[in-house]
């Protein structure tokens, strides 16, 4: 079956994220004044032909480790839905 | 039969032939070598050059580590072959887990191009033999993800094993520990963010990348006297 992914991919905890710096320290001059804790990561998504929910998992999964992200700076988080089937 | 370095060219790398030309000015022959390539002919080095392969699409050198180039390259270095990154090289070999650690975005998300003043840290490496630890080389940088890092196990073993090669002088990039290069367990590869390519001649306004570049081919068996 199809299923649609979406992988969230940000920075581990304790690695600087000076683009998420730069966009808080930017925010006030706008007039948005409360908003702290700003990082930026980066979603990918795609379709995957998988026979079930827990194969599409442990795919997405060693796809994730191996070439999405660099487990040495960052982590993912990885949501997948059986696809909508388009009506014909 | 002469030193032949293999110059590592992705899509998108451009610091390939400053590589080849310093290779020949120093005495030895070099060959471009495609991503596509299964094999590295005769090669005796190998330099990874600096550039932005593949784009750097998704992280630099996350999509160059999987060129069929790389499997001779890593053959290469497990076999013992002096290998050498530069810039985007030392992201690729990071990329291809044959050196620790990773390299990111510059802490101020400054892009840095410039002369930087590199300590020599170890003198025992294919790419350092030739220089004497405490030496200040003036070598430019050019790169906005060369903020090394890595996790506080590898980097302690980096220092307890003399493995960090270089140290910036004035940190540019937010590197740890200021590492400006290291070599990896037998110190056959080498990766760093300096471009010891672009500081052989005095146009260029440095002669201090040729100790490091003729290291790299003394490490290749050129043992004609290098041209100083």
């Amino acid at each position: 079956m199809m299923f649609d992914v979406v992988v969230e991919v940000r920075l581990r905890a304790g690695i600087a994220d000076p683009q998420g710096a730069t966009i808080e320290r930017a925010l006030p001059a706008l007039g948005f004044d409360g908003v702290t804790g700003v990082s930026v990561g980066k979603s990918i998504r795609f379709s995957l032909q998988a026979a079930d929910e827990s194969a599409a998992h442990a795919v997405v999964t060693d796809l994730c480790h191996r070439f999405l992200t660099n487990p040495v700076i960052e982590d993912s988080e990885i949501s997948l839905h059986p696809a909508e089937v388009a009506a014909h | 039969m002469a030193t032949n370095v293999a110059v590592i060219r992705f899509p998108g790398t451009n610091c390939e032939f400053d590589v080849v030309e310093v290779v020949q000015q120093l005495g030895a022959q070099a060959q471009i070598v495609f991503h596509d390539e299964p094999s590295l002919g005769n090669a005796d080095a190998v330099v990874i050059a600096g550039g932005f392969a593949h784009g750097d699409y998704l992280r630099p050198g996350a999509i160059a580590r999987f060129s069929p180039v790389m499997e001779a390259v890593a053959s290469f270095a497990q076999s013992g072959g002096p290998v050498v990154g530069i810039c985007n090289g030392f992201q690729v070999l990071t990329e291809a887990h044959l050196l620790p650690g990773a390299l990111q975005k510059n802490a101020g998300l400054k892009f840095r191009c410039g002369f930087t003043n590199l300590r020599v840290e170890s003198s025992n490496s294919v790419l350092t033999s030739e220089a004497q630890v405490g030496d200040i080389l003036s070598i430019p940088i050019n790169h906005f993800e060369g903020n090394y890092t890595c996790s506080s196990e590898t980097l302690a073993e980096l220092q307890g094993e003399d493995r960090v090669l270089f140290r910036y002088v004035t940190n540019p990039n937010g590197s740890v520990d200021d590492i400006a290069g290291i070599c990896n367990e037998g110190r056959n590869v080498v990766g760093l963010m300096p471009h010891p390519e672009r500081a052989c001649h005095d146009l260029l306004g440095s002669r201090d990348g040729i100790v490091l570049m003729s290291s790299l081919l003394r490490a290749a068996g050129l043992n004609a006297g290098v041209p100083t």
